[in-house]
């Protein structure tokens, strides 16, 4: 079947928590969203089989379209050729703690980074780097290996041509550790090098029997150009060979995934959840030629994604929070941020005792979700902090040197790795993409936005979107095999515009003026807005609606054409609106005093229709 | 869709269940097929590769790499003692100024590189034993690796746990559910037991046990404040199993006051005095674990009750447990199983289930909030 002739195709993504099944149909000459079904994953007790959960996901969907998806013994997916069932069956997996690694590098902050970047770009949790600067003797080394047993270890280091000894001792620690996978006692740990090319054979020789060494081209053949690609394809080759195959029930849904071409099954293999995703950011930042940011906040990880410029070019960063996120890792949350960060997002008074065995209890059973509008808040608080620190880490290794082939000098070089500048900039940012759970489902848009604001604190005129349903990472795995399928349901169904957000940055002065709105409506009347300090607001604008705006900020204040410069563009609409931002950037800050903080905190969620307005007489304990 | 998936945990009165008991590197199996083992049986043994240490013998005597072999004092594989001299250059005229490198550990010189001039030692050997943890029959021997043990018991499954495999006679300190343990009813003779409590223990009577000697209390729920200051840390992930707090804790229902399921605890209550094996090892992400309490039954004439409904499956009567606010640990069973999706409070709309409490009273939660409970 060539790839035009699909006109149905599920897709499931395996999520640590719950396993997202969608169905994509070709119906009135393109293709749409038809169905989503879900199901709780089934790696725990007592299925511990993965396949279950993806079963019951796509049942789901059979139930409501009232069509055959299962096959008739109903234990497996049914693709034919004949009409029947769908014609392509794809997916995605995070589950079984996604895929973690090591990586090892000469310098920690030149092939020890870039090695940490080419895990990361490939969907991996990268659990410790390894070098031979990092300050730790090689016995601790050895024995962090040991401890953390990695799924696979990336090697590399040296400049092609430069050092050999510091590259063999990275290879004398690996052999010594003697590192066991954490699934299946019988096979050896994968062992990706990517380093020096003349080490290649002492390294070989070195691991000789250790483990199952993969040579491939050296990640950073010269200081000045990154080569992550090969790197990044044998991990993904490996995850499914040596680490998917041996998570409970992967073997069965590795079969399962596929369609048959001129009668011949053809396998398309499953990708990790966030190298997905991460394709699918990375393609809309292309198309569009935008500065983009994503993230994903999952049940276990959170994965910060975005394209940013670097010395002209856009570059792509990924990075991954592997112990933060909204149900197995939620205490984590609480134990990282502190318990006042948390407190500080909720409008009413909680009892700490009270609100540390919610969040464990949460955590214990993760699969649940909140009944109550009180306990929605109390999560949604939770997870401001959880995209928070994800945005903090993010900026952290979205620094320096990046990406695939981008050229330097030597002189750039050393001064970029002594400046370490973040390439994040919240100012140049024209779309920040939320999805994962508690963005993608909250009851209203409204939340979507608000959580997203208070988090990632974007500033001058900034698109926010979300990922509608959750299918970010079904798509990324779409568009490998079927582009046309997965950017046409992209635009179509995937990616919800909120609407723009206007925030002014620079320091502000209580009470004041911080910006003025000259807005031609599409009607063509002219609306004037002022955004006054301390003060959100929602200017009703819809989806598609787009008016020409004029924005002057104040004295010292920047909307993206500099300090007291006038900003003149299109501002778009969405399905929550126009929002105004005038809480204020670099710093942003909540009053200190309780009640006055509980105030504003109820007069934002008011101005943006958040919640129901029986929130704010909610006392929280009980 | 006649039944919908939900993660449950087991309580069981009579149950088969198989205990894989494997070592972490390939070894030696110390049982056959077929054998009677108790809890206490060694089933398997191995050794573990000793530590390593790493010491550059060429940066040491201030020469080549490529120039060591020679001067190497014992070879690849060869035993070595603390303080034995490895290596010694050759100093003037053969005789004197000669540089000595003496090993800092007994083990066994493993390797020497002569590009990097490092040589690894390593330490003896790690001695490694497992027992069979519950008293049974060898089910299944796994060559070099372990084995998996049958046993006829009475297997209950908590929700979180700290600390690791211990094994004692069970004792029921509470005379209802709901009750607390308070640090009167931990007494002398609780020492070496299993104590089952009430709703809820605090952090000064779970300490009282651990000066008493308690080998494992079982009980509905602990408060996370408790655990911080027990643990000396708050725990991000849950992956526990390894604490060294001279106890196992195991809760049954979750964090908080947390009233037994009447089920888990009567069942508890109708094995006082029994041996119990109990690991409070949780690991609620891959591979999930859950803490447990299983509890061997003797002989043959235990007949097998537990039923062979298909595990996860919930139907209208099944018996389930809210987990989550507001009606957090009430228990009833499943009335209706309303196909379309509903709002509930929070706005959210959501596939939910309508419960039947034991007073008769019926409420609406979504179904991603109650567990299956086995009856």
């Amino acid at each position: 079947m060539a790839a035009r002739e699909i006109k149905s195709i599920l897709a499931t993504d395996c999520g640590s928590t719950t396993t997202k099944s969608i169905l994509i149909e070709w119906r009135d000459g393109r293709y749409r969203l038809i169905r989503r079904g879900e199901a709780p994953t089934t790696v725990e007790a007592p299925a511990e089989d993965v396949t279950k959960g993806v079963l019951n996901a796509v049942g789901e969907i059979e139930d409501l379209e009232g069509r055959q998806f299962l096959n008739d013994e109903k234990d497996g997916i049914l693709v034919t050729e004949d009409g029947r069932g769908v014609d392509m069956y794809c997916s995605t997996s995070s589950a079984g703690g996604g895929l973690q690694m090591t990586v090892a590098g000469v310098v920690k902050s030149m092939t020890g980074e870039s090695a940490q970047r080419a895990a990361l770009g490939a969907g991996a949790i990268v659990m410790d780097v390894v070098a031979s600067n990092d300050g730790r003797l090689s016995h601790e080394k050895v024995s962090d290996i040991r401890r953390l047993r990695p799924d696979m270890i990336l090697l590399s280091g040296g400049i092609d041509g430069g050092t050999i000894d510091h590259v063999v001792e990275l290879a004398e620690v690996i052999r010594a550790a003697d590192p066991k996978p954490r699934f299946g006692v019988g096979y050896k740990l994968p062992v990706i090098y990517a380093g020096n090319v003349n080490a290649r054979t002492a390294v070989a020789e070195e691991l000789e029997g250790t483990a199952e060494l993969k040579i491939v081209d050296n990640l950073r053949p010269v200081l000045e150009r990154e080569n992550l690609g090969p790197a990044r394809d044998t991990i993904h080759e490996l995850f499914m060979e040596h680490v998917m195959a041996q998570a409970p029930g992967y073997a069965k849904l590795m079969e399962w995934t596929g369609l048959h071409e001129d009668g011949v099954w053809r396998n398309v293999p499953i990708m990790p959840t966030p190298g997905a995703v991460g394709k699918l950011i990375e393609t809309v930042a292309e198309q569009l030629d935008i500065r983009v940011m994503g993230v994903d906040i999952g049940g276990a990880t959170t994965d910060v994604f975005s394209v940013f410029d670097s010395e002209g070019r856009p570059v792509f960063n990924r990075t991954v929070s592997a112990n933060l996120g909204m149900s197995y890792s939620v205490s984590n949350v609480l134990a990282s941020a502190g318990m006042d960060n948390v407190m500080r997002w909720v409008p009413f008074h909680m009892d700490e005792a009270d609100l540390r065995n919610r969040i464990r209890n949460k955590m214990i059973r993760p699969t649940t979700i909140p009944q109550e509008l009180e306990e929605l808040i109390v999560e949604q608080a939770i997870a401001r902090e959880a995209l928070r620190l994800a945005l903090v880490q993010h900026r952290e290794l979205a620094v320096g040197l990046k990406g695939v082939a981008q050229e330097r000098t030597i002189g750039d070089a050393f001064d970029q790795s002594a400046s370490g500048a973040t390439l994040v900039d919240m100012m140049a940012l024209d779309l920040l993409i939320g999805s994962g759970g508690v963005l993608s489902h909250s009851p209203r848009r409204s939340q979507t936005a608000h959580m997203l604001i208070d988090s990632f604190l974007p500033e001058g005129v900034t698109m926010l979107a979300v990922d509608s349903i959750f299918m970010m990472p079904h798509l990324g795995v779409l568009s490998e095999v079927h582009p046309q399928a997965a950017t046409e349901v992209f635009d179509n169904d995937c990616l919800i515009k909120l609407g723009h957000c206007v925030a002014p940055s620079g320091p502000v002065k209580k009470g004041g003026v911080l910006a003025s709105l000259k807005l031609t409506m599409p009607d063509g009347s002219v609306r004037t807005e002022d955004i006054h300090s301390g003060e959100m607001k929602l200017v009703p604008l819809g989806p598609g609606e787009k008016v020409a705006a004029e924005i002057a900020p104040a004295k010292g204040l920047d909307v993206g054409e500099g300090p007291g410069r006038v900003w003149t563009g299109t501002l778009e609409g969405g399905v929550v609106g126009l929002i105004l931002d005038g809480r204020g950037r670099r710093p942003f800050n909540l009053p200190e005093d309780d009640g006055e903080r509980v105030e504003m905190l109820q007069k934002w969620s008011s101005a943006l229709d958040t919640y129901p307005e029986r929130f704010l007489s909610l006392k929280g304990d009980r | 869709m006649a039944f919908a998936y939900t993660p449950g945990l087991r309580v069981a009165a009579v149950a088969d269940i198989v205990k894989t008991r494997r070592l972490p590197l390939k070894g030696q199996v110390l049982v056959n097929r077929g054998d009677s083992v108790q809890a206490d049986d060694i089933v398997a043994k191995t050794e573990l590769p000793g530590n390593v240490k790493m010491l550059n013998i060429a940066n040491i005597l201030g020469m080549p790499a490529q120039d060591i072999h020679e001067l190497l004092a014992v070879k690849e594989g060869d035993p070595i003692e603390e303080k034995g001299v490895i290596a010694q250059s050759r100093g003037l005229f053969g005789r004197f100024f000669k540089n000595t490198v003496r090993s800092p550990v007994t083990g066994v010189f493993e390797s020497f590189n002569d590009i990097t001039g490092q040589a690894v030692l390593r330490e003896p050997p790690i001695p490694v034993q497992i027992d069979a943890y519950v008293n049974g029959v060898v089910d299944e021997v796994l060559p070099e690796e372990g084995v998996l043990i049958r046993t006829r018991c009475t297997f209950v499954q908590g929700i979180f746990g700290i600390g690791g495999e211990v094994r004692g006679e069970l004792k029921v300190v509470v005379d209802s559910p709901d009750r607390e343990v308070s640090p009167d009813m931990i007494t002398p003779d609780c020492a070496g037991k299993v104590l089952v409590g009430g709703s809820y223990i605090s952090n000064a009577t779970l300490r009282k046990a651990v000066a008493v000697g308690v080998k494992a209390v079982v009980v509905g729920g602990f408060d996370d404040k408790d655990l911080k200051d027990l643990l000396g840390y708050d725990l991000g992930v849950a992956i526990t199993g390894h604490e060294k707090k001279g106890i196992t804790l195991i809760l049954t229902e979750g964090f908080g006051r947390m009233t037994m399921a009447r089920g888990t605890f009567d069942l508890l209550r109708s094995r006082q005095g029994m041996k119990a094996s109990v690991n409070g090892a949780t690991q609620i992400r891959a591979g999930v674990m859950r803490p447990e309490v299983v509890i061997p039954l003797s002989g043959d004439e235990v007949a097998l009750k537990d039923g062979g409904r298909q595990a996860g499956a919930m139907d209208i009567g099944s018996f389930v447990r809210c987990i989550r606010a507001p009606y957090f640990g009430r228990l009833g069973k499943v009335a209706s199983l309303p196909p379309e999706l509903r709002v509930v409070d929070s706005e959210a709309r959501v596939r939910v289930l309508e419960v039947e409490f034991e007073d008769g009273s019926r409420v609406v939660v979504p179904r991603a909030n109650v567990e299956l409970i086995e009856k």
